[in-house]
C-alpha cells in the first residue's frame, strides 16, 4: 500500500515541482564543477606567488599586485558558475 | 525544510519595497545605499581637503594615506607614472564601491548594494567606455583598433583566430567581467552570511540543537570579518582591473 502511495505520489507530481527539483540538482551541479578548476588554478596562483616573494622579498609589491590581478581573471570562472547555480536554482 | 529550518526565498533577500514610488523609477533600499555611497565618497574628501594642512591630523590623514594607497598599490604599479593623471577616477571607484559594498555589514542595513547586477553594470560599463576612449585619445582610434585587435608580434595567418579571441576578450567580456565578479562575489557574501543568520535563529528556536549554537554563531562572527575583507578586496580589485585596461589602453606594447 505505502509502496502505491509514493508510486501515485510521483505521478502527481506537476511538472514545475519536476522542473523545481532538475534545477535544484543541476544548480548544485553546476557549480560543484565550476569550483574545480578556479579551486586548482588559484591554489597553484597563489602558492607561486608565495615561493617568489619568499625568494625575491624586495619583489613583493609587484608580485602580490599581479597575484591580485591573476586571482580575479582566474576567479570569475567560479563566479559565473554562482550565477549559473542562482539563475538555475530560483529563477 | 530540515529539522525546521526553512531558507527564505531569493526575492526576500534581495528585492527591496520602495521607499517613494514604484516600477521604473522607485527608490528603495539599494538606491538609499547608493546615494550615501556618493555623498559620504564626496563629504569625505571635501572635509579632508577643507582643512588642510601642513602636517596632517585626523580626516586629511586618512584621505592622503588612502590615496597615497591607490597611487602607489593601483596605479604606479599597473600603469605607471603617467597615468596618475586616471587618479581621480580610480579613487572615487574605490572608495563608491568599498563603502557600496560595506553596507553588507552595517546593522539596519545589511545589504550590499552590489548585490543587485544595477550598479555593477554601470560601473563596468562606463569603465568600459572610458578605456576606449583613453585608447582612441591617446592612439588614435585606426591605430588602437589595428593595435587591440591584431596584436604585433604574430604570425600572419594566426590572425584568423587571434583576432576574433581579442574582439571578444577585450570588448565584450571585459565589461561583463568587471560586473559579474562584483556582482555575485556580494551576492555570494550576502547568502553566506543569510544562511548562518538563519541557521542561528532557527537553533535558538530549536530546543535539542541549542548546543551546536555556538558553533554556528561563531562562524557568523568570523564570516562577516571575512565579507569585510571581501568587501575591501572586491574594491582593490575592481579598481586595479580599471587602472590595467586604461594602462593598456594607453600602452599598446605592454
Amino acid at each position: 500500500m505505502s509502496v502505491l502511495a509514493q508510486a501515485a505520489e510521483v505521478v502527481t507530481q506537476t511538472p514545475d515541482e519536476i522542473k523545481a527539483a532538475a534545477g535544484a540538482q543541476g544548480a548544485g551541479l553546476a557549480y560543484g564543477l565550476a569550483a574545480i578548476g578556479p579551486g586548482i588554478g588559484i591554489g597553484y596562483l597563489v602558492g607561486q606567488s608565495v615561493q617568489a616573494m619568499a625568494r625575491q622579498p624586495e619583489a613583493a609589491g609587484m608580485v602580490r599586485t599581479t597575484m591580485f590581478l591573476g586571482i580575479a581573471f582566474t576567479e570569475a570562472l567560479a563566479l559565473i558558475g554562482f550565477v549559473v547555480f542562482i539563475l538555475l536554482k530560483f529563477v | 525544510m530540515i529539522f525546521g529550518l526553512e531558507f527564505p526565498p531569493i526575492e526576500n533577500l534581495v528585492e527591496w519595497p520602495n521607499f517613494i514610488g514604484s516600477d521604473w523609477y522607485g527608490f528603495n533600499k539599494i538606491a538609499l545605499t547608493y546615494v550615501i555611497a556618493t555623498a559620504a565618497t564626496a563629504i569625505f574628501f571635501l572635509v579632508a581637503n577643507a582643512g588642510r594642512k601642513l602636517i596632517p591630523r585626523g580626516v586629511q590623514n586618512v584621505a592622503e594615506s588612502s590615496v597615497k594607497f591607490i597611487e602607489d598599490g593601483v596605479i604606479m604599479e599597473t600603469i605607471g607614472p603617467d597615468g596618475l593623471r586616471y587618479l581621480p577616477y580610480l579613487a572615487s571607484l574605490f572608495f563608491f564601491i568599498l563603502i557600496s559594498n560595506l553596507f553588507e555589514v552595517i546593522p539596519g542595513f545589511q545589504m550590499p548594494a552590489n548585490a543587485r547586477m544595477g550598479g555593477p553594470a554601470f560601473l563596468a560599463l562606463v569603465t568600459w567606455a572610458y578605456f576606449i576612449i583613453v585608447g582612441c585619445k591617446h592612439q588614435g582610434p585606426l591605430k588602437y583598433l589595428k593595435n587591440s585587435l591584431f596584436p604585433p608580434g604574430v604570425p600572419a595567418a594566426l590572425y584568423i583566430l587571434v583576432t576574433p579571441i581579442e574582439f571578444i576578450s577585450t570588448f565584450l567580456v571585459r565589461p561583463f567581467s568587471l560586473a559579474v565578479r562584483l556582482f555575485a562575489n556580494m551576492l555570494a557574501g550576502h547568502i553566506l552570511l543569510v544562511t548562518f543568520g538563519v541557521l542561528c535563529a532557527t537553533l535558538w528556536v530549536l530546543g535539542p540543537l541549542l548546543a551546536v549554537l555556538p558553533f554556528s554563531f561563531g562562524m557568523l562572527v568570523a564570516l562577516t570579518g571575512f565579507e569585510v575583507m571581501v568587501a575591501f578586496l572586491q574594491a582593490y580589485i575592481f579598481t586595479i582591473l580599471a587602472a590595467v585596461y586604461l594602462g593598456g589602453a594607453m600602452h599598446p606594447e605592454h
